[in-house]
């Protein structure tokens, strides 16, 4: 916390910016552009952050853990779903051939695991865009509009809060009956949006009042002006925040559902399906549990300490 | 305060009606969609059309809505709420034992792991939280730092299976190999799974497992909330009095320090009541999570319909009861 709080105090002194960070970035630049950097909440954070190895690393290793899911075939050249069973042992442990060793099925683990990336990452990132989507407009319309809309929509954001997570996503999964990643981030969409549908009304409301927005509003800015140029560039940073946040939890949550029966099933590869297959071998064969749980908590903890590192950099307060 | 309280107790009214309508929204067209699930008792045997009808009929799933897909079977969730709410019965499962007896079996067991859980992140959390807070910067604050984001990451699948892999069997086995282990630790609190033997000690670990991402939150909750007040005047004034160190942290700094804290377990003793089917789950603990998962499975809507609306009033009674505490603690709080 303290250093946070020294280098960016050092930082703005040596830029000669003011500590005002109220304007919606983007909108205002220094003086004379290319000689003063930006002074903006996002271009101070970018500046910020870049000098934060707790930024840097998880970072990087987010950034790498992507690759594996977008080029999966440049990282090793085995097919995860070819599998022999030799030597007697579909469990072989770690050798030059197969670097992870082999599945209880006889399968490269190395490349389950490089392969197990995308299913992971794509029900966390369609699931967190799903979440900041509905929840952000749900907040946004319950917070702009006050009133009647707040109250019902505050609500209807009570009735989902108030619903167990996991047993109200098993619900919907055994509804659904097909199990792949984008019914999976359904499940997690309709689930989780509330958290963020109540930050985003808390930080509009909070911005709604402030006087830069009032005096749009005396100029006659329309409502739709008013939300998405004004109010929404101030409100966005907690959300951002906490969706960086919910990417890790619902990594987590894809591994946690498809462990209870209802998340996705063989042969579709994923870090759920490695721990969910292995679990019983741990005794004679723990890497078979250890590295897909190594890859699950390296992922999770990345975007957590990412999060953490935004809402220092976003919070104008800690400068 | 009183009329605050009443407010509130009629906000409940919508949202627990409307928690009730997704489920059995959602229920029905699982039964709309996958056919009578009460056809699974008789396993491979096909039963007659009018045993069969007659079952269904019995077990409150007879109505001609449960045919109709997306039909949202308004007439049966009327009969569902004036069960449950004027006649005070939730319904039965399919071997016909009433929902409340389930949870009159099952809820001990989640009571204590629940208490468990509480009871550690408290303690633990706080100490640790103070700890951090009041060596500011240094060795024990980053230990702190870096242990509650390790715990955060990693997720209560991962942490419960590898206790219970590596903590309760192949260390428990250790133990287990030693002469004169009392039973309580070996296969007590070293239990692998929950034992009927110690309905306290098999439930010690599950309990630390439940309780170990909300420990988290507790340490870094009291953490920063304590360095925020230890800068205050109140804390310089009772300081420069000369009031003993502990005195100051203990009394005047901790419990103004401690009120997100009381926030944060509202919205926790929910999440766990509820969250508990993981733990449960892996440590074969006989609760109200497992229950509901088991339910949810064979299809015993009222089941779940039953226990969940009962997981989300608890819910809701929590979040009231920390608010109201909210304003005892804070006295600059008012609800009016």
């Amino acid at each position: 916390m303290t250093d946070v709080v020294s280098s960016g105090a050092a930082r703005t002194s040596a830029a000669g910016t003011s500590l005002d960070h109220t304007p919606p970035s983007g909108e205002v630049t220094g003086g004379e552009p290319g000689q003063q950097p930006e002074a903006g909440l996002w271009g101070d954070a970018r500046r910020q952050l870049i000098r934060k190895p707790m930024f840097v690393i998880p970072t990087i290793f987010v950034l790498i853990m992507t690759s594996l899911a977008v080029v999966p075939f440049l990282w090793t050249s085995k097919d995860p779903l070819a599998c022999t069973v030799s030597g007697g042992l579909s469990r072989n442990p770690p050798s030059a051939e197969h670097w992870f060793g082999t599945s209880i099925l006889g399968c490269d683990y190395y490349a389950q695991a490089i392969y197990g990336a995308r299913n992971s990452l794509l029900i966390a990132l369609v699931g967190a865009i799903g979440v900041v989507l509905i929840g952000g407009v749900i907040g946004m319309l319950a917070g702009f509009f006050g009133g009647w809309t707040d109250a019902i929509l505050s609500r209807v954001t009570d009735i989902f809060l108030g619903l167990p997570f996991l047993l109200g996503a098993i619900v919907f999964l055994t509804v659904l009956k097909t199990r792949n990643p984008w019914t999976i981030a359904a499940a997690l969409i309709i689930l989780g949006w509330t958290v963020i549908a109540r930050i985003m009304r808390g930080s509009v409301i909070a911005a709604k009042h402030l006087d830069y927005v009032q005096a749009a509003k005396a100029l006659g800015a329309s409502r739709s002006r008013l939300m998405f140029r004004h109010i929404l560039p101030n409100a966005v940073a907690p959300v951002v925040v906490y969706a960086t946040i919910l990417l890790g939890l619902f990594v987590s949550a894809e591994a946690t559902l498809t462990f209870l029966g209802v998340g996705l099933q063989p042969p579709s590869v994923s870090w759920g399906i490695m721990i969910t297959q292995h679990d019983g071998y741990y005794h004679e064969d723990p890497f078979l549990l250890l590295i897909p749980v190594g890859f699950v908590v390296g992922t999770v903890l990345s975007f957590i300490l990412i999060g953490d590192a935004l809402r220092d950099a976003l919070d104008p307060r800690l400068r | 305060m009183g009329r605050y309280v009443i407010r509130r107790l009629l906000q409940f009214v919508p949202t627990v009606l409307g928690a009730m309508f997704v489920l059995h929204y959602l229920t029905s067209v699982a039964i709309q969609f996958t056919g009578n699930p009460v056809r699974a008792i008789f396993g491979d045997r096909t039963p007659p059309q009018s045993v069969l009808e007659n079952l269904t009929r019995r077990l409150g799933l007879g109505d001609p809505c449960l045919e109709q897909p997306f039909n949202p079977c308004f007439s049966l969730f009327g009969k569902r709420l004036d069960a449950i709410f004027l006649h005070l019965d939730f319904g039965t499962d399919f071997n016909e034992r009433a929902v409340t007896d389930i949870v009159a079996g099952a809820l001990p067991h989640t009571a204590r792991l629940t208490l468990i859980a509480i009871l550690f992140e408290l303690v633990v959390g706080i100490i640790v939280g103070v700890l951090a807070g009041l060596r500011n910067g240094g060795f024990w604050d980053y230990l702190v730092k870096v242990s509650t984001v390790l715990l955060i990451a990693v997720p209560v699948l991962v942490l419960g299976l590898l206790v219970r892999d590596f903590v309760n069997v192949k260390f428990g086995n250790v133990l287990r190999g030693v002469d004169g282990m009392p039973e309580l630790i070996s296969r007590g609190f070293f239990a692998p799974t929950w034992s009927s033997n110690h309905p306290w000690a098999s439930l010690l670990m599950p309990g630390l497992v439940l309780g170990a991402l909300s420990l988290a939150t507790v340490a870094r909750l009291t953490r920063a909330s304590l360095l925020e007040n230890v800068r205050a005047d109140y804390v310089r004034t009772a300081r420069a009095k000369g009031l003993a160190s502990n005195r100051v942290v203990g009394v005047h700094t901790l419990r103004n320090s401690l009120i997100p804290v009381v926030t944060f377990l509202g919205t926790d003793l929910g999440a766990l009541m509820g969250g508990a089917v993981v733990t449960e789950g892996i440590f074969s603990v006989p609760g109200i999570g497992r229950q509901v998962f088991a339910a949810i499975f064979t299809g015993e809507t009222t089941v779940v319909i039953g226990i969940v609306t009962m997981l989300v009033l608890v819910y809701l009674i929590a979040s009231l009861a920390v608010d109201m505490l909210y304003a005892v603690l804070d006295p600059r709080i008012r609800y009016d």
